[in-house]
């Protein structure tokens, strides 16, 4: 058996062009029931299991088990929890369930910095289907999820569009979209919108993403390790092309994932609008890997001054948001990975938010009259670029290669 | 109701009530409310008006104006 699965192709999400034309494919019978206004959602089922296998077979397989497995324990907590919540809520139960789910996550971090490889519970996408799990059973919690079954979770956190990276959509969302059919109208509307994002990903992933991953960041990175001199034109190049890759090709693949969403009837959310033009780092942080950033925005960071307001744990109003804006990137941060440049990454961009913050007050106090126009627009997108890409420089773990080896 | 809001709101982002005149005008993109803000609204308007909003029950859009709130307020009263 593993013999045999280990020996099949293997096919990974969006990976070729030539993947979209069988998935385009397989999903056609779909498109046809939402156009007749019926959801099949036993067919839509099998396709979802037949791509899902192709992604985590061939030599993928041991990912394939703990995927099954990972899956298995989350429903066990969401159903348990779920049952539970209708009869008590203690909060001491909602933070150990709350724990137990992240669980693994913290395991398939922590093994390559404490153990040093690999654990073998990871997989391709085990943090987005956290994100999903945690965020289910925080809403529990709440009382806004009264009801569901293993089917339905299984459905949410399995979505195949989404699976291996996201855009990360919450339960009560995914299950309105997923219950209701879209009228005919609508429907035409979103297979029209999704095909335009499809070949907007294939321009940003394929083309521009491949120029600036393939051609222009090696070209770089090959010049600032001969020179190596931290202070270059060839490391302002590196950081460049590398902050360009980034983008293109995780927007590249968030198009993909929104539009094949949107050809199944399912308005996944969108993950960039056009991050390079915010005017500073907040605005950044609501249009860069947005499912990501407002997952952690209504899950860390206004649960943490929610409890600490009404607890007062702060005198000072300020240092409440600065504590809660450290905490919420920081964490970010060790959510990438447990090495230095992740965490000072996520530290840089909490240390943004505050002093973002301390400016917007220091002006509106002391230079009311300080002039808008669109020159001061233009140095305040500068600045926020700039330092963006600076901080993906820190994040591409390029400098960690530049010193240490 | 709605001067109460006003003013709850003013608390909350530290700004003059002056600041809300317009009930209409979309408090986050315009930049009036944020996260924190937010939480302070909440809890402002949980103490006034004895309401309970669980923060995963906040739905940007449903709450971006003050008539919206004020709707909303109301809702939750007579629920």
């Amino acid at each position: 058996m593993v013999n045999w699965i280990s020996s099949l192709p293997n096919f990974s999400a969006y990976g070729t062009p030539v993947y979209f034309i069988y998935l385009i494919l397989a999903l056609l019978p779909l498109g046809i029931g939402l156009y007749f206004g019926k959801r099949f959602s036993w067919y839509e089922a099998l396709v979802s299991f037949v791509f899902i296998f192709l992604m985590f077979d061939g030599s993928s397989w041991q990912q394939g088990i703990s995927l099954i497995v990972y899956v298995i324990y989350e429903t066990l907590l969401v159903m348990f929890y779920s049952r539970y919540r209708r009869q008590q809520n203690s909060a001491g139960v909602f933070y150990l369930l709350a724990g137990l789910s992240i669980l693994p996550l913290v395991i398939v971090k922590l093994s390559p910095a404490m153990v040093g490889h690999n654990s073998l519970l990871g997989f391709l996408g085990i943090s987005y289907l956290t994100f999903r799990a945690v965020g289910t059973i925080i809403e529990t919690r709440d009382g806004m999820i009264k009801e569901i079954s293993p089917w339905k979770f299984i459905r949410f956190i399995l979505f195949m569009p989404t699976i291996t990276s996201g855009p990360i959509d919450r339960y009560r969302r995914f299950e309105k979209d997923y219950r209701q059919v879209p009228a005919r109208g609508d429907y035409l509307n979103l297979v029209s919108k999704g095909i335009f994002y499809l070949f907007l990903g294939f321009l940003y992933k394929f083309v521009i993403g491949y120029f600036f991953g393939q051609r222009f960041y090696p070209f770089f990175e090959q010049l600032a390790m001969t020179n190596h001199s931290l202070f270059s034109w060839s490391m302002l190049g590196v950081m460049y092309t590398y902050g360009f890759y980034l983008f293109f090709d995780f927007a590249g693949y968030s198009l993909f994932a929104v539009a094949i969403s949107y050809f199944m009837g399912v308005q996944t959310p969108m993950n960039f609008k056009q991050p390079f033009k915010s005017k500073n780092i907040k605005e950044f942080w609501n249009r860069w890997h947005i499912s990501l950033s407002f997952w952690f925005r209504d899950y860390i960071f206004m649960r943490f001054v929610f409890m600490a307001t009404k607890k007062r744990w702060f005198k000072n109003r300020n240092a409440l948001s600065s504590t809660a804006y450290m905490l919420n990137m920081v964490l970010m941060g060790f959510w990438h990975g447990i090495t230095w440049y992740y965490i000072l990454y996520g530290f840089l961009h909490g240390f943004a938010l505050v002093a973002n913050d301390w400016w917007m007050r220091f002006k509106r106090k002391h230079l009311p009259n300080l002039p808008h126009n669109k020159l001061t627009t233009g140095i305040a997108i500068f600045v926020t670029f700039n330092f963006v890409m600076f901080t993906f420089l820190i994040f591409s773990g390029f400098l960690d290669t530049f010193f240490f080896s | 109701m709605q001067e109460q809001i006003i003013n709850i709101l003013a608390d909350a982002t530290g700004r003059d009530a002056a600041d809300f005149s317009d009930a209409s005008q979309d408090l986050f993109t315009s930049g009036l409310l944020d996260s924190m803000a937010t939480v302070s609204l909440l809890l402002g308007l949980q103490d006034a008006f004895d309401v309970q909003v669980p923060v995963s029950e906040f739905d940007r859009s449903q709450w971006n104006t003050i008539e919206k709130i004020e709707q909303r307020v109301k809702e939750l009263q007579n629920a």
